[in-house]
């Protein structure tokens, strides 16, 4: 600054500066997944027409500092299981990525969606894919439809990722848990919803308004109003109650584990007392004392301990699981619950012991009522049938 | 001339089954690869891919664009990308056939002929749909056309095209909800409880509207519309009439039901909450 003849020169330089300080500094956290009206009308299409089944798709788009763009995207084909699929596959996919390049479509890969069934996309492949996805771009995310909540009349789309934190524990295979510990890493921790935001260009907005003249209601009102909400209770319920059995197995799996740890831990210390004793009647015979440890003997073998994985995926599932049927109840009722638990990671132990017991004496107020039976019900039925009816007829028109 | 030709030689298929539907999906492909189309390129032009329903209805529910060139006196056509495009396309969904192609622009011009005779060499019958995205009339018009051909004896006159009627209901945009569809920008997905709020507020509104309806017949400031006085009479009668004391004792059982299972989830998640910290609590052997 001093001399004036070097300013410009000066100021380009810090200007380059400027720019490789910006490019080396840490990436941004990911904030907003900016969507496409037709990507979103895209994977509804394609997992709302082969619903029950789950398929899985490509997302493309831009990554633009701490917004993720996602422009378009394209199907994949229901995959068989053998090589020759397999290697099709990704001839597929090379040639619509080529061919959509060819059209100026945004030819970049931000990540994948697929369709899951209630919210159950917590699952080992899901993670395994997101790891593979991950080696590739350095920010990717999974969009989750469930066609079985739209069904409701809720735009059910969800991008997810998996947490750093995670990651990094995942890839040195340390879901042990003294290192789950160390990292203070609880099943909360495992996946990240990123927000989503929806863009349509002026061309497509100015369309559909010109198109879609206001109409008193649309499909998702009739959707939402529907009394009809027995089978999608029975369902979560059903699929909580599995996650249950799972995670009790998984439960059962760390108690075994436990307990071999602590049956060898014994052995080992009866071994070594043998030894000691031995080694004292070595010594006093003159002899060399044997060594203290035996890495032949099958007790000094360590137990690998079992991944803690399946357990945090089965509870993140029932966590889900919870979350739909109490948002649920909660609309259905058109009434506040009287009480609310605030499931949270930070939950101190004192309030953990509080709240069950508040929950004990609400499920015996509960049995009060469960004799009645949860479904059949006829007047849920009729009911049912009355609105379906009168709404659909009487202001559809 | 032209009744002459009538009377004689010029076939007119009939047309009365002849119509069409449009998903959303492929208003937004058009209009995204109209944004997208190459530097001075007028118009862009693609495949559109649906099924033909029972009732001879063209339903369209996927489509591509093919790049083109045109000048003055011809249309060049990527056939070879057309037909990759559509191996692809069949490989995911088989049941999507061609059912024809799509132009922006409005109006039909000389070159649509050349490219809806390579389209009718496809596929039987092929729809071609123009979509004005210039808005030259000052309306966003869809039209959907079929397309004869003319001919005297052997002699080939012109092609004709014939407009069809189109339905833009677009049923699957309405379950997405027009409101994130129609606005440029939209900040955040409605959730459950924001979603059932809306549909309430409206429910709430055409209650009003036909209280006031039917409030302003009683007083003689509206002439009677039989037709809504039946569509009204047969709504309420749909409803099964329940004495109070039945339906309070309905409602609250289906409530306590409710709250029942809301107990539930809740100790479940108390439960696990505990479990976790059991689990990863130190393990003192």
């Amino acid at each position: 600054m001093a001399n004036p003849a070097g300013g410009p020169a000066a100021g380009a330089r810090s200007f380059l500066q400027a720019v490789a300080t910006v490019t080396e500094e840490a990436p941004s956290p990911l904030r907003v997944v900016q969507m496409e009206g037709l990507a979103v009308l895209k994977i509804i299409k394609h997992c709302e027409e082969f619903a029950p089944a789950l398929v899985t798709g490509q997302l493309l788009g831009l990554d633009v500092g701490s917004v993720l763009e996602v422009t378009n995207c394209f199907p994949f084909p229901i995959r068989e299981d053998d090589e020759e699929a397999d290697a099709d596959g990704a001839n597929y996919q090379l040639e619509m990525m080529r061919c959509l390049r060819e059209v100026n479509v945004d030819n970049n890969t931000v990540g994948w969606y697929q369709s899951c069934l209630l919210g159950s996309f917590q699952t080992v492949e899901l993670i395994e894919t997101f790891m593979n996805y991950q080696e590739n771009i350095r920010r990717c995310v999974c969009i989750v439809y469930d066609p079985s909540r739209s069904n409701q009349g809720v735009l059910a789309l969800k991008a997810l990722k998996l947490t750093d934190s995670f990651m990094d524990l995942y890839r040195n295979n340390g879901l042990t848990g003294d290192k789950l510990r160390e990292k203070k890493l609880s099943w909360v921790d495992i996946f990240e919803e990123i927000p989503i935001k929806v863009s349509n260009s002026a061309l497509v907005s100015a369309f559909m308004t010109e198109l879609e003249p206001e109409s008193p209601v649309s499909q998702c009102d009739f959707d939402r109003l529907k009394l009809s909400t027995a089978p999608f209770m029975e369902r979560n319920l059903e699929f909580l109650i599995g996650c249950m059995d799972d995670l009790s197995s998984e439960q059962n799996k760390f108690q075994y584990y436990y307990r071999n740890v602590s049956k060898q831990q014994s052995q080992q210390q009866a071994w070594l007392q043998k030894r000691r004793q031995e080694n004292m009647a070595r010594k006093a015979a003159g002899e060399e004392p044997l060594p203290e440890e035996d890495p032949s003997n099958p007790i000094f073998k360590p137990i690998p301990e079992p991944s803690r994985l399946e357990g945090y995926l089965v509870t993140n599932q029932i966590s889900s699981y919870c979350n739909h049927i109490n948002g649920y109840a909660f609309y259905s009722n058109f009434m506040p619950i009287p009480y609310s638990f605030s499931l949270g990671k930070e939950l101190s132990d004192v309030e953990i012991l509080v709240q069950l017991w508040i929950a004990d004496a609400h499920i015996l107020l509960g049995k009060l009522f469960f004799p009645k039976g949860l479904s059949q019900r006829c007047w849920s039925e009729l009911q049912q049938a009355v609105l379906d009816e009168g709404l659909a007829g009487g202001l559809g028109d | 001339m032209a009744a002459a030709a009538e009377g004689s030689v010029l076939l007119f298929p009939s047309t009365s089954s002849a119509s069409a539907r449009v998903e959303a999906v492929v208003v937004f492909n058009i209009c995204d690869s109209y944004v997208r189309r190459p530097d001075q390129a007028e118009r862009v032009i693609g495949t559109l891919l649906g099924s033909v329903l029972p009732d001879g209805t063209v339903h369209v529910r996927n489509s591509y664009v093919v790049p083109h060139g045109e000048s003055a006196d011809q249309v060049a056509l990527d056939i070879e990308y057309h037909h990759n495009m559509y191996a692809s396309h069949h490989k995911v969904n088989p049941k999507e056939v061609i059912v024809g192609w799509f132009s922006t622009g409005f109006g039909i011009s000389g070159g649509s002929t050349l490219i809806h005779d390579f389209y009718s060499r496809e596929v039987q019958n092929p729809i071609h749909l123009t979509v004005d995205t210039g808005f030259t009339r000052g309306d966003a018009s869809i039209k959907a056309y079929i397309s004869s051909n003319l001919s005297l004896g052997d002699r080939h006159l012109a092609a004709q095209f014939q407009e069809i009627p189109l339905d833009l209901r677009m049923l699957e945009a309405g379950k997405v909800g027009y409101d994130i569809l129609k606005s440029t920008i939209v900040e955040k997905l409605p959730n459950d409880l924001e979603g059932m709020e809306s549909s309430m507020e409206k429910l709430y509104v055409l209650i009003d509207e036909i209280y006031k309806y039917v409030d302003d017949v009683v007083e003689g400031r509206v002439a009677p519309d039989n037709k809504i006085g039946r569509f009204i009479a047969d709504t309420v009668a749909s409803m099964p009439k329940l004495s109070p004391a039945a339906f309070d004792k309905l409602f609250s059982d289906r409530i306590q039901d409710n709250l029942a299972l809301v107990y539930l989830s809740s100790i479940t998640r108390t439960q696990i909450s505990i479990a976790e910290k059991l689990n990863t609590a130190a393990q003192i052997l």
